[in-house]
């Protein structure tokens, strides 16, 4: 109480009100940790996101892990292949809660350039639910950058789909 | 959903452990599986599995005219699309008798070194990754990016141009691209000394790749392997100098060889094609033909391309070995039949040899090694 007084008189040391879901998902925005998943052509845009120039650790993801159970963000770049689908839902089933996904490039927005393909599934969102979709073939490093700021405003939010 | 490929237990193989590697593993670059039998850390036997990619190129290009799968084909080798892009135009040229303009002539050329340049350095990072040198890939993206901005200055994109054309390519060098390109290439050819330096001197890295997944020339042949990997075996074969296409007989390079055919002549011969590769850029910045950039009335009209009854089988040096396309024509604005013939499915197929009775580790080092593309394996 001394401390929110003297707050109130001089502005130094005062009290932070907050909720504990809101703290938590303060602190799961900045350390999101990417899955090492890469499947076609945007896992190469992916890769450049990641390196010197772009530097996707400054926005606290250059975690990338290669295993499932200790990533919370699933980067889905590339095509999605029919025999492909079941080992993306297992892997995603693995990752443990609260877990965050970007769909990254056409392909896995609704097929891409492959929508007449017999082989590729129509959107990875048939069968993962889908956080921020990130538009482009492939989209440049900057638009994933992009989207990973629109997921982490969605996180802080609580808007993201592993909150709702 | 069924899986057709499982290793059945042989009854020599009791004491065997079945391992998975993959299809979401980081050093199998993209959605390669292993099946691998091992005793102890010693692989005894490997089952590639591939297909996690297959996007039906060869049925793409069939449902659309000609210039349709331009867009396409440049896709199945995600790292070096201009390659296929090329390979895939100057089928169609040459089942047609189209003949493109000088000009345009060097401005492949230029835009294939500048794609096997950063082909190699995607190569070089992910090689380095699988053996543990996190600086190779932050040296080598580094100068890719320098190439992918050339690129994106002259094409409009990072990947995936659409910039060649039947009968020419679609616009002309931006102002100072020349220029650009030159400093560039001083750059890029500096920068390649350093990574052989931290690289080559490195006592671990000479450990994981002397003498690992020795290929021998006979087996190189025997499974079709092309490209640098069979050059690293001693076969000394270059499409751009024993066939030569575009403007490639008017340039002074040297094809390099290495007979060790370990990973450490892979990685040989990869630098010093990259250092090549520049001064082939630079012959043809230097040499550069004015005149246009496409046949006279091809701008427009390359999009009701018909091409005459017939089949052709047309072949590009890539940055991993001889890209193939056949084409068949029935003589109207579809093409019949492509097929499109994988470097890296005939290098991929060696592996199994190459990686029994090896480590696990070595295993690794010999997948980076052999710079394998699933895009390009799977189609």
């Amino acid at each position: 109480m001394a401390a929110l007084t003297n707050h109130q008189k001089n502005g130094l040391g005062g009290v932070f009100l907050t909720r504990l879901e809101d703290l938590l998902e303060w602190g799961r925005s900045n350390s999101l940790w990417p899955l090492t998943f890469g499947l076609a052509c945007c896992a190469i845009e992916m890769m450049s996101a990641q390196d010197s120039k772009y530097d996707l650790a400054r926005f606290g993801s250059e975690v990338f892990r290669p295993s499932p159970r200790q990533a919370d963000l699933m980067l889905v770049a590339g095509t999605v292949c029919k025999r492909m689908a079941p080992r993306i839902k297992t892997l995603y089933e693995q990752m443990p809660d609260p877990k965050y996904v970007i769909a990254m490039g056409a392909c896995t927005i609704n097929g891409g350039p492959y929508q007449k393909t017999y082989s590729v599934v129509q959107g990875v969102d048939k069968i993962i639910p889908v956080d921020v979709y990130v538009p482009g073939c492939p989209p440049t490093p900057e638009a994933l950058i992009e989207g990973l700021m629109k997921l982490q405003q969605k996180i802080r939010q609580g808007r993201a789909n592993a909150n709702v | 959903m069924t899986e057709p490929y499982t290793i059945e237990p042989q009854p020599d193989s009791k004491d065997l452990l079945v391992l998975n590697m993959g299809p979401q593993h980081p050093s199998t670059h993209g959605v390669l599986r292993l099946i691998l039998k091992i005793d102890g850390e010693t692989v005894r036997d490997v089952q590639p599995v591939i297909g996690y990619l297959h996007r039906g190129f060869e049925k793409i290009a069939e449902g659309g005219r000609y210039p349709h799968f331009i867009i396409e084909c440049n896709r199945a080798d995600y790292v070096a699309s201009y390659t296929y892009e090329v390979a895939y135009v100057r089928a169609v040229e040459e089942l047609t008798g189209l003949q493109a303009p000088p000009r345009a002539r060097y401005i492949r050329v230029i835009c294939l070194e500048l794609d096997r340049i950063q082909s190699h350095l995607v190569w070089l990072g992910t090689f380095g990754l699988d053996l543990g040198a996190l600086n190779a890939f932050w040296y080598g993206f580094r100068e890719r990016e320098l190439i992918l901005s050339l690129q994106q200055e002259l094409t409009g994109v990072r990947m995936h141009p659409n910039y060649f054309r039947f009968g020419g390519v679609k616009a002309d060098f931006p102002d100072g691209w020349i220029e650009k390109t030159r400093r560039v290439c001083d750059e890029v050819e500096r920068k390649l000394d350093e990574y052989e330096d931290f690289l080559a001197q490195s006592d671990t890295f000479l450990m994981r790749t002397r003498g690992v997944g020795v290929l021998p020339k006979e087996m190189a042949i025997d499974w079709g392997v092309t490209g640098p990997n069979a050059r690293a075996s001693g076969l000394d074969f270059d499409l751009r100098r024993d066939e030569p296409y575009f403007a490639y007989s008017d340039m002074k390079f040297t094809v390099p060889v290495r007979t060790a055919g370990d990973c450490y002549a892979r990685f040989e011969v990869r630098l010093e094609e990259m250092r090549q590769s520049i001064q082939i850029i630079r012959q043809a910045l230097e040499r550069l033909p004015q005149g246009p950039l496409i046949l006279d009335g091809w701008e427009k009209g390359y999009q009701f391309l018909i091409a005459p009854k017939g089949e052709h089988y047309t072949r590009v040096e890539g940055p991993r070995g001889e890209i193939g396309v056949y084409l068949i024509g029935d003589g109207t604005t579809f093409p019949y039949r492509v097929k499109l013939r994988s470097p890296c499915f005939q290098n991929l197929s060696v592996l199994p040899e190459l990686m029994r009775n090896t480590l696990i580790a070595d295993l690794v080092a010999i997948n980076g090694s052999f710079d394998i593309v699933m895009g390009c394996v799977d189609r």
